[in-house]
């Protein structure tokens, strides 16, 4: 199955800059999240997208606020892409009160309702189905409301997985589900658990469309996502997106793991060399984009996260009387 | 009043929430088909239709997880697993996601789902067909626990379970699903976390879960004849469960036999009984007697099975036994 008879409009200066400036985001944030995390500063585990960032990007910029978006333990960008709110994702990772989960989450655990956002969990595949569950709600409640599940390699090899195909593309749900292929498992590389690169393949297998893109390139990823968004919508189901794309880090924290995988260092080279950002930057300095502009764009951006960091260092800790506060939501909930 | 048996309550809970309120949806295995679901789900798909009366794949773990998505998301779907044992695959579900989102999101994100378990014991099935697996559910915060034992919890407590906001596991026991007992027509709520005392009396207090409520009322009947009152407390919820009332049955009392038809060690029963010891031991007049599985997987020869399932006499005993082994009177 394809995707080539829907519609895609091309992308403006304007969008790619838009593009250009959530990537960036991301990349700063995370970046300081990593020099955190190296000071000893941040405790709780943090898990970097620092090459990935496309994914998110292209993605989220075709889905609305009413959409929602499910992630794992590597979602700083999901939830900054789809407009989760940045100071309270850095106090949270602070452990502080003013976090998005008042500090009882940390990176792994990130969270904004208005935003679609309706929580991220560390337990491989864990949101997979609860994708499919968002999916069903909107048909059920007759709202044409997407659900996207972002999740890496590591999770197809989960039951999840397969059975979320399953199910969505019985029902026909409105459900992407967006493989972050990035090849790597913790320090499993994909060679190691599959005897063939075919995750893509599972979407055949289960009934659905499945299309492989570059997730570096994030015009290609917001094409593809903008095909599948558009199929959801118009209630002919769900679709699987496997982007092509690299861990430049390592599993958890700033180091890149070069110790693990045999050619880690050759294919980290050839990777950043692809880079995401750079690639985007290319097609607006075909464009006319300036340095100057794009430095105003960076320097903006990094006022933003120093002003953040700033919000989670001065924010307070969490008042020992909440211990035992929401294990159960009242009345209604 | 009306009579309706367990499972027609159970049924008459289902149809009555399903016309009341659009946000609430069946989901599960079997829930089109009297093989798993007795006539607790009878016709439902027939009435409200299939896109709300869900006959899903064997998919426990994706069953699980998209009810819990569509909870999050504004629906109040009731999840249905026809064979306890096979929910053990949808532990991450229940037990990582269900259970810790309130927590883990401080209050802003809540999963209002309803996990409804069938113990199917007894009947040859042996081990994978039989476990009532209560006290593993109540071991984790953030779930509730029900466990009715009449046809007017089975309805009471499956509306307040739908409402309440929480991800509450619903246990019943196909071996009530043909009691009888009185029912309002209208939809009502079971208090969630309140026992009742079934027969009130003075020697010794008879705490039971489930089907092991109504092998203690017949249990009472025969301590009744020979000269021994006894006080009957169904618990109805296992998480939370009523402290009050069970420490102030105790304190009058001061005898307890707990009945649970589930494994000994570590369960239900346990944790009641440590909790008596360990609040109010002062009023105990003698050690508190579990009445429970013993710790071994169901068999299936008949011969076996009825060694390994108790009921009234093993109860009978028991009460028997915490009356000569009082140390005050």
């Amino acid at each position: 199955m394809n995707l080539q008879d829907t519609h895609v409009t091309p992308l403006s200066h304007d969008q790619l800059m838009s593009l250009l400036w959530a990537m960036q985001r991301i990349r700063v944030a995370e970046e300081r999240i990593g020099e955190l995390v190296a000071t000893r500063e941040v405790r709780t585990p943090c898990h970097l997208s620092i090459g990935q960032e496309a994914i998110p990007v292209g993605v989220c910029t075709v889905l609305r606020q009413d959409d929602t978006v499910w992630g794992g333990h590597r979602s700083h960008g999901h939830y900054l892409a789809k407009g989760g709110d940045l100071r309270a994702m850095m106090a949270e990772i602070f452990g502080k009160v003013t976090g998005c989960a008042r500090g009882r989450g940390g990176s792994m655990h990130l969270v904004d309702p208005a935003q679609g956002i309706f929580g991220t969990v560390p337990l491989v595949g864990a949101t997979i189905p609860l994708a499919v569950g968002a999916g069903l709600s909107a048909t059920l409640r007759g709202t044409d409301h997407v659900a996207v599940a972002f999740f890496g390699d590591g999770a197809t090899d989960e039951g999840h997985f397969h059975e979320s195909l399953n199910l969505a593309a019985l029902y026909r749900l409105p459900v992407l589900f967006v493989c972050e292929n990035n090849l790597y498992s913790t320090h499993l590389t994909l060679k190691d658990r599959r005897v063939k690169d075919n995750i893509v393949e599972s979407a055949a297998l289960h009934g659905l469309p499945g299309v492989v893109v570059d997730g570096n390139d994030v015009t290609a990823v917001y094409q593809a996502a903008q095909q599948a968004v558009d199929r959801a919508r118009a209630g002919e189901g769900p679709t699987l997106l496997e982007c092509r794309t690299y861990r430049w880090r390592g599993h958890v924290g700033p180091a890149a793991d070069l110790e693990v995988g045999t050619d880690r260092r050759r294919e980290l080279d050839d990777w950043q060399r692809r880079d995401p950002i750079a690639h985007c930057r290319g097609l607006l300095n075909a464009q006319g984009l300036s340095s100057e502009v794009f430095e105003r764009l960076e320097t903006e951006i990094r006022r933003e996260i120093d002003e953040a960091v700033s919000f989670a260092r001065q924010s307070p800790a969490p008042d020992e009387s909440e211990l035992l506060q929401y294990v159960y939501v009242r009345g209604e909930g | 009043m009306r009579t309706l048996s367990y499972a027609q309550a159970i049924r008459e809970a289902h149809a009555q929430l399903l016309a009341e309120d659009p946000r609430v949806f069946l989901i599960g295995q079997g829930v089109r088909n009297p093989w798993y679901a007795g006539t607790s789900l009878q016709d439902l798909d027939k009435e409200f239709g299939a896109h709300r009366v869900i006959d899903s794949p064997v998919s426990e773990n994706a069953t699980t997880g998209t009810a819990i998505g569509a909870a999050i998301t504004g629906m109040r779907p009731i999840v249905f697993h026809p064979r306890m044992d096979f929910m053990l695959l949808a532990m991450d579900p229940i037990m990582n996601q269900a259970a810790n989102w309130s927590y883990l999101f401080a209050g802003r994100v809540s999963v209002p789902v309803v996990i409804r378990a069938v113990i199917n014991r007894g009947g040859e099935q042996g081990a994978q067909h039989s476990q009532a697996l209560q006290a593993l559910f109540a071991h984790v915060p953030g779930l509730k626990v029900v466990m009715p034992a009449t046809p007017y919890d089975a309805k009471g407590l499956l509306v307040a379970a739908v409402r309440d906001g929480n991800p509450v596991l619903y246990i019943d026991d196909r071996w009530l699903y043909d009691l009888q007992g009185e029912v309002p027509e209208g939809l009502y709520e079971v208090p969630i976390g309140a026992a009742v005392i079934r027969r009130s009396g003075r020697d010794v207090t008879l705490l039971a879960t489930s089907y092991m409520a109504s092998e203690a009322s017949k249990a009472v009947e025969m301590l009744t004849q020979r000269g021994i009152d006894v006080e009957l407390i169904d618990v109805r919820s296992v998480k939370p469960w009523d402290r009050n009332l069970v420490y102030s049955s105790v304190g009058k009392t001061g005898r307890l036999v707990i009945a649970d038809a589930a494994w000994i060690s570590g369960g239900t029963a346990a944790e009641i009984a440590a909790s008596v010891a360990g609040e109010i031991f002062h009023a105990l007049k003698a050690p508190i007697v579990r009445v429970c599985l013993p710790d071994a997987p169901a068999p299936t020869s008949a011969v076996l099975e009825q060694a390994y399932y108790i009921g009234a006499e093993a109860i009978v005993s028991a009460v028997e036994k915490v009356l000569v082994s009082s140390t005050r009177s």
